[in-house]
């Protein structure tokens, strides 16, 4: 399985796949697979897959399985599909209102950086404006301000507002993604070429439609690349909610399932783990599907965006 | 700070050829200044909101009053908000360079082509990414337990008793084990793209002088890859100093290993949210991120030192 960069990148030919080829000429002539060193790399793949097993063995147990068998194989019944329908009607259906505002809050938040890092990546990597060099600076400075520093002054100031408890005070914030726009920025100077561009102002394009009909599809990888990583921070996202939303019902799935697990710690509240085992592994699905079938695509955008720096 | 290799300047070349660009213009304005706008309502403002809060104190009697530069001379003599950084800081000095030097090996492992279904190793080890630090410290803490976890199972199958990593000496090392579980995967894959664009050329070069794997990795691989090692560990340094997720959720567990001002950030956090002390908790909340900063830019620094 090769990264290709991407189907219309023919267009406007990148270094990378002619790199590509002759290297892996030369490695199949004198390289030989080593058994001993798939070996050892295995103990780290076994470290990273063991937990995700774990997850799906203890997903098909009932809440009496988890307590009586051994963690890493089934118990006797098994109960995935209970479990599954029991955690989408447990509490009216609330986990599903949960995966709902997940939706929404990925689909404004991450689509909506995604559109302004690309935007922005492109002006940054191919125009010449004043404030260049200001705008530059300061978005670099904030990659380094820890954004989770950020939000208790967000907080406070939302709350001023009276955007506290409402959708937009998750999705707001998670409309800028400093990386993206510097991944986007990296991506666009090496896969738009300039010719290309100022043949079509010659050609009298106006400068949105250069950018729509020219620039968006060779900036696809990096789009799909960005999005993907906007969309796990999205997804994955705890602090914000956490501190931003009071109301259960506007919880992304995070939230919800934290609660869920501390239920149990509460007085008088009904242990629920195998709910919580379930819920999780329905909501770390769609990440990993997304990730697996979206590999060309991510895997070209990043390797273009680590180049530059 | 760059990587010089010739792929990447022949990239650059591309992008030089573009560069009989047009006359300064606010062009470009129109397309950046979405992102600015946003950016300076969600990131400009409330840093200034910060540094405003920070200046003044809220008293039960007396109201708020201007205090000038008092809530930071108390930070300084804090010494939960120090013991708390203190934590981090041991936190980034051990858990950041295993978990760096772990992604390195399985990324100069991928790219050496010697493995057996190395798209496979790639797209696994990677996986942990796309699971929510909620979700990993909910999985990990669940297998760390002693009532249904692997190490209850572990303790009754050989009649054991294996320390409580949930217990005040482990719990730090414990959600160790946890980022490094989330963020190794994304590392190699940072290192593993840098390594994907140097020059082959250079490898057969070294075999013609009959340099060995260790020295090729030593005397090209590294060096090659520098930008990216350097990236990799300004962001982990400020992923450690927001350390927040998982001990929060692990505090459920270990109530008595986990206290309110564990970190910095659960600090910042009880102190607003539990303890309505909004000024203070700003000023925390901008120390914080200015000791951040100053590390970042230090290894920065020293990192693009070398580099010459």
């Amino acid at each position: 399985m090769t990264t290709h960069p991407h189907p219309t990148t023919a267009a406007a030919p990148k270094p990378a796949p002619t790199t590509r080829t002759p290297r892996k000429a030369v490695r199949r002539a004198h390289q030989r697979r080593s058994p001993l060193l798939t070996a050892l790399t295995a103990l780290m793949l076994i470290y990273s897959l063991v937990p995700l097993v774990w997850l799906v063995i203890n997903a098909s147990k009932t809440q009496e399985g988890l307590f009586s068998s051994f963690g890493l194989w089934f118990a006797g019944d098994f109960s995935l599909f209970q479990n599954i329908r029991d955690t989408l009607t447990y509490d009216n259906g609330v986990f599903v209102r949960w995966l709902l505002n997940t939706v929404l809050y990925v689909v404004l938040g991450a689509g909506g950086a995604t559109a302004l890092a690309t935007l922005g990546g492109y002006a940054l990597a191919k125009f010449d404006f004043p404030g260049k060099r200001g705008v530059f600076a300061v978005v670099i400075g904030a990659v380094a301000v820890p954004s989770t520093a950020l939000a208790v002054p967000t907080f406070l100031m939302f709350s001023k507002l009276g955007l506290t408890n409402t959708p937009w005070a998750v999705i707001i914030p998670s409309l800028i993604s400093p990386f993206g726009l510097y991944l986007m920025w990296t991506f666009a100077a090496s896969a738009i070429p300039g010719e290309l561009l100022e043949a079509a102002r010659v050609d009298g394009a106006g400068e949105l439609r250069t950018f729509i009909r020219i620039c968006v599809p060779l900036l696809a990888p990096g789009i799909v690349t960005v999005s993907l990583f906007t969309m796990v921070a999205t997804w994955n996202n705890y602090f914000l909610p956490l501190i931003m939303l009071k109301d259960p019902d506007w919880y992304p799935l995070t939230l919800g399932l934290n609660a869920w697990n501390d239920q149990a710690a509460t007085a008088g509240g009904q242990a629920i783990f195998h709910l919580v085992i379930t819920g999780s592994l329905l909501t770390i699905l769609p990440l990993l599907a997304a990730f697996l079938f979206l590999q060309r695509y991510w895997q070209s955008g990043l390797a273009a965006g680590g180049v530059k720096d | 700070m760059t990587v010089l290799a010739p792929p990447t300047i022949s990239r650059t070349g591309q992008a030089d050829r573009g560069r009989p660009r047009r006359r300064r213009s606010w062009t470009g304005w129109a397309f950046v200044g979405p992102f600015m706008a946003v950016f300076a309502f969600v990131f400009v403002a409330p840093i200034a909101y910060a540094i405003y809060l920070s200046v003044f104190r809220t008293r039960l009697i007396g109201g708020t009053s201007f205090v000038g530069l008092d809530n930071y001379q108390q930070v300084f003599t804090d010494p939960q908000f120090w013991s708390g950084t203190w934590r981090v800081t041991l936190f980034l000095l051990v858990q950041v360079p295993i978990m760096l030097f772990l992604a390195l090996l399985v990324a100069l492992a991928i790219d050496s082509g010697r493995l057996y279904g190395k798209a496979f190793f790639r797209v696994a080890v990677f996986m942990p990414y796309a699971v929510p630090a909620v979700v990993a410290t909910l999985m990990w803490g669940f297998m760390y337990g002693s009532r249904f976890g692997l190490i209850g199972n572990i303790n009754d199958a050989f009649g054991v008793s294996l320390p409580d990593p949930l217990s005040p000496d482990l719990v730090l090392a414990s959600i160790g084990n946890i980022v490094t579980w989330e963020f190794v995967g994304y590392n190699m894959l940072i290192f593993y793209s840098a390594l994907q664009v140097v020059p082959r050329s250079l490898y057969e070069a070294a075999e013609l002088d009959g340099a060995s794997q260790l020295q090729v990795i030593r005397s090209i691989k590294l060096p090659a890859i520098r930008g990216a090692l350097l990236i990799a560990t300004i962001f982990s340094i400020i992923g450690s100093f927001q350390l927040f997720c998982e001990p929060v959720i692990l505090q459920s567990l270990a109530p008595n290993a986990i206290t309110t001002y564990f970190t910095p950030n659960m600090y910042a956090y009880s102190l607003s949210f539990s303890g309505q002390q909004y000024n203070y908790s700003a000023t925390v909340a901008i120390v914080m991120g200015i000791l951040t900063m100053i590390v970042a830019y230090a290894v920065q620094l020293r990192g693009t030192r070398k580099d010459r």
